[in-house]
């Protein structure tokens, strides 16, 4: 069964079997592996890619329910070889320890400060729920907390 | 006795097309010191250091250590980079590429095409002879890269290196050595004028003979170590072109999933191949002696049809196990209490028990293997490539030297991916053996990973104290099972009888070493005990601990500074209190403060955790910063919702919905400060770990009076 997508930008046709995880295509079909595999029930983010702008978490969609859809991935972010905000927030406080669960962790971040560029603490922890085992958490705060005060804000 | 003893081969040579290469080899021994008790006295390791000098001005610092985000390896270059006085923004690092290959020179050839130099033949002999008597070239573990090679490796190896270099100069120019300066990878000579740089001078230095002692820069010159540098690895961490084990790919790879015997040491009995081997994609069902493995031409189908099987295995006879008849088992082998002495004015007792734990790495175990009638080729992250490929090796009845092993970065290691728990990397490659000559990547799924690790062993204690008159400790003393003769022994208190009496009894759940190994668990015993004797005194735990370190200088230090980065004895609102815990492991000593806040239901929220430490001198302040906080967001999971549960012989949980973690909602505001100090630096990357659930604990007992002597936190009812 074909599949139309868009992933970063480019048009894809996708023939897999429908209940196939958009992740394995994308890892697997596509050679897109900036998005990991953690745990495959969306419990943490270590998957997480934007679809159609919103995060999602790529191991439980099933492909065939993303018909037309668009998909940003890691690699997405940084089409030109110029990283986004959040990336380069990223290496200014040197978040990253072993970074598996990074590149989720930035899709993540990305989409929430898309959406709200100056959030409070508790929007940050209802939004960033995803698992990192290195204990990065302490610098994931301060390096939304930063990105808040360049776009404006103060909370 | 207390001091280090070195025994290295510097060697070096000419790289094609000008360079130099140097390199030292050797090993370094702690036969222990004063004040520090280090927990690899038996064997700090070996060295195996290259510095590599080219035309283009560039300087490669080869690292045999991996980097799992510990910053390692920026922290080695740095060290080797400040003797040489390199422009920092011309210094490159690579993981040092091969295993013994290494060790002898391979890749001093596979860099130069050329042959080896003498003088590292030399050196490189002695360095594979003493190879053969450690267990592995290239481990990472035990807080110990920045410790041993670092130290004694990168240190001596950079020194050497401006040495020739301003001998080479000097030579050029018809001046003294000493009369040259060096800075930002030139040396010059202000009285003529005239000055080259490093890559100028490389082909000439690797002419120069070998300084065999060469002089370390006095500390007090350092410009680049004590500050923050940037690692070398992040780029590749932020845009998702890092390459782990997972990622890697070859032409016509084929996917493997596998499903394990659940009760360890079971084998498969039997598995009716067809339902799988029907369903699309499918290549064949492998049956290993203890899995079932289903390869096919993309992880996804693997994972499907492996799902179609229904494998019988036997449960090698540990099927009636459980947490539960565990724990029995420890407690009839504790036993009665120590003895405390008679005429006692108050003893108090104490039992505390800890679970099982995984590593619960974010990237699952895998591996890639290809076998072919030459050989293998074997790819996988671990933390010892040496040992993986020994272990591939054996497992396909190969000799290691027909093993090509490639370490890809880590998902994550804190002891999971270390020799004696590679399991993984001997059962890809037997896998790709099945289906030889294609390659195939096999990839636990979370499922699979989580109930076949190396736990951190579940322990208990039970512990006795006694008091005199003053309040003053007259006795301690402990019984425990699940390992630790020298962590449950260690306390920097000035206590006139100290003893800990391990006892066994055995299970077998598989064990390993879990960051910080045996001191999450003595650390929570001996930390919350004396905490408990404070109290029984009638004491401020702080002044308590602080008055018994007469002895321990280092250690009251640190104990001080925590307390003043908490403000200790301040006044805080009902529900709320700060508990201190300090241990020392791998060379380094930590304390912590917790600030604890209590609903009246009982539900526990740690609002901050300040931490001191005194590691020695600080290479790289700011990963140096990121390791402890990382040790004490890890050790909080450990200290809250951590556990792994048997039942019937396995592992009850299976996924991070039951294996539980905190997230960054649950993580407190983390402040650290590092104690000055020129003492040798120690490790970073586990002493973090130790005191945060004892500071968690005794804070929830000064917030509550309620004593914790049991973790997970989760399954203790705080009110």
């Amino acid at each position: 069964m074909a599949i139309a997508l868009t992933v970063n930008g480019q048009p894809r046709t996708i023939d897999v079997e429908p209940e196939t995880p958009l992740l394995w295509v994308l890892r697997d079909t596509l050679g897109l592996t900036g998005t990991k595999f953690g745990c495959g029930i969306a419990a943490c983010g270590a998957c997480t890619v934007h679809v159609n702008g919103e995060p999602m978490r790529s191991c439980v969609l099933a492909v065939s329910d993303l018909e037309g859809a668009s998909i940003t991935t890691i690699e997405g972010l940084a089409p030109s070889g110029v990283l986004n905000n959040v990336q380069q927030a990223w290496l200014d406080q040197q978040v990253p320890q072993c970074g598996y669960c990074q590149t989720g962790m930035i899709m993540a971040v990305t989409a929430l400060l898309s959406e709200r560029p100056n959030p409070t603490d508790q929007e940050i922890d209802e939004s960033i729920t995803n698992i990192c085992r290195c204990g990065t958490f302490a610098r994931v705060r301060r390096a939304i907390h930063g990105l808040a005060a360049e776009a404006g804000g103060t909370r | 006795m207390n001091k280090w003893t070195r025994r290295a081969f510097i060697g070096a040579g000419a790289l094609a097309g000008g360079g130099l290469a140097l390199g030292v080899l050797g090993v370094a021994l702690a036969p222990g010191r004063h004040s520090v008790v280090p927990d690899d006295a038996e064997g700090a390791g070996q060295l195996n250091t290259w510095i590599l000098v080219t035309p283009d001005n560039i300087v490669t610092v080869l690292v045999p250590h991996c980097e799992m985000g510990q910053g390692a390896q920026t922290a080695l270059a740095m060290m080797a980079a400040e003797e040489m006085d390199v422009d920092w923004s011309l210094v490159r690092v690579k993981e040092a590429p091969a295993l013994d290959e290494y060790a002898n020179g391979y890749v001093v050839r596979a860099l130069t095409g050329e042959s080896v130099p003498g003088p590292i033949e030399v050196g490189l002999d002695y360095g594979t002879y003493r190879l053969a008597r450690w267990f592995g070239l290239q481990a990472t573990g035990g807080s110990m890269s920045v410790r041993t090679t670092g130290q004694y490796g990168m240190r001596v190896a950079g020194a050497a290196a401006r040495e020739m270099l301003v001998a080479a100069a000097a030579e050029q120019w018809n001046v003294r050595a000493a009369e040259c300066q060096v800075a930002s990878s030139r040396v010059s000579h202000a009285a003529s004028g005239r000055s080259a740089t490093f890559g100028e001078l490389a082909q000439a230095a690797a002419r120069q003979s070998v300084p065999s002692r060469p002089t370390p820069k006095d500390p007090q010159a350092y410009t680049l170590r004590r500050t923050a540098r940037r690692r070398f690895d992040m780029r590749s961490k932020v845009d998702g072109s890092a390459v782990y084990g997972i990622d890697f790919t070859l032409p016509g790879m084929l996917h493997a999933a596998v499903a394990i015997a659940p009760v360890n040491g079971g084998k498969l009995v039997s598995v009716d191949s067809a339902p799988a081997e029907s369903m699309p994609g499918v290549k064949r069902v492998v049956r290993l002696e203890e899995a079932v493995a289903v390869v096919a031409d993309s992880y996804w189908r693997a994972s499907r049809a492996l799902e179609a099987l229904e494998p019988v295995f036997d449960d090698a006879g540990h099927g009636g196990v459980s947490s539960a008849t565990i724990f029995e088992a420890f407690d009839e082998a504790l036993a009665a209490p120590p003895e405390m002495p008679a005429g006692a004015a108050k003893v108090i007792t104490a039992d505390y028990r800890v679970p099982f734990l995984a590593h619960a790495t974010m990237e699952p175990m895998a591996c890639t293997a290809r076998v072919t009638p030459e050989g293998a080729e074997v790819w996988a992250g671990t933390q010892d490539p040496l040992n993986a490929r020994k272990t591939a090796a054996e497992a396909l009845g190969l000799e290691p030297g027909q093993v090509r092993f490639t370490n890809l970065a880590l998902g994550g290691g804190f002891g999971r991916r270390l020799p004696g728990s590679l399991d993984f990397v001997g059962m890809g490659a037997r896998i790709a053996q099945a289906m030889s000559p294609a390659p195939v990547k096999m990839i636990w799924s979370r499922e699979t990973d989580m109930q076949h690790g190396y736990f951190r062993p579940a322990a208990m204690s039970r512990h006795a104290g006694a008091l005199d008159a003053s309040g003053a400790p007259v006795a301690v003393a402990s019984h425990y099972v699940g390992g630790g003769d020298r962590e449950s022994t260690f306390m920097p208190y000035v206590i006139p009888e100290k003893k800990a009496e391990g006892r066994e009894a055995p299970h077998h759940v598989r064990t390993g070493a879990w960051r910080s190994v045996l001191n999450s668990q003595h650390g929570f015993f001996k930390e919350s005990f004396i905490d408990e004797l404070a109290h029984a005194a009638g004491k401020d735990p702080f002044a308590f601990r602080r008055d018994l370190m007469g002895e321990h200088p280092r250690f009251r230090a640190v104990l001080e500074r925590a307390a003043a980065m908490a403000s200790w004895g301040r006044a805080l609102p009902k529900g709320e209190g700060l508990g201190i815990a300090i241990a020392e492991c791998f060379g380094s000593i930590v304390a912590e403060v917790a600030h604890a806040a209590l609903s009246p239901e009982g539900v526990l929220k740690v609002k901050q955790v300040w931490a001191a430490v005194d590691c020695g001198e600080v290479v790289n302040t700011d990963t140096a910063a990121a390791q402890i906080e990382g040790g004490i967001i890890f050790g909080l999971s450990a200290a809250l919702v951590g556990a792994i549960t048997i039942d019937k012989g396995r592992v009850v949980e299976s996924n991070f919905h039951d294996y539980q973690m905190i997230y960054l909602a649950d993580t407190p505001a983390i402040e650290v400060q590092f104690i000055p100090s020129t003492a040798p630096p120690g490790g970073l990357g586990e002493p973090g770990v130790p005191p945060i659930a004892p500071a968690v604990a005794n804070a929830i007992f000064a917030a509550t009076g309620i004593r914790v002597r049991e973790l997970p936190l989760r399954r203790v009812r705080l009110a």
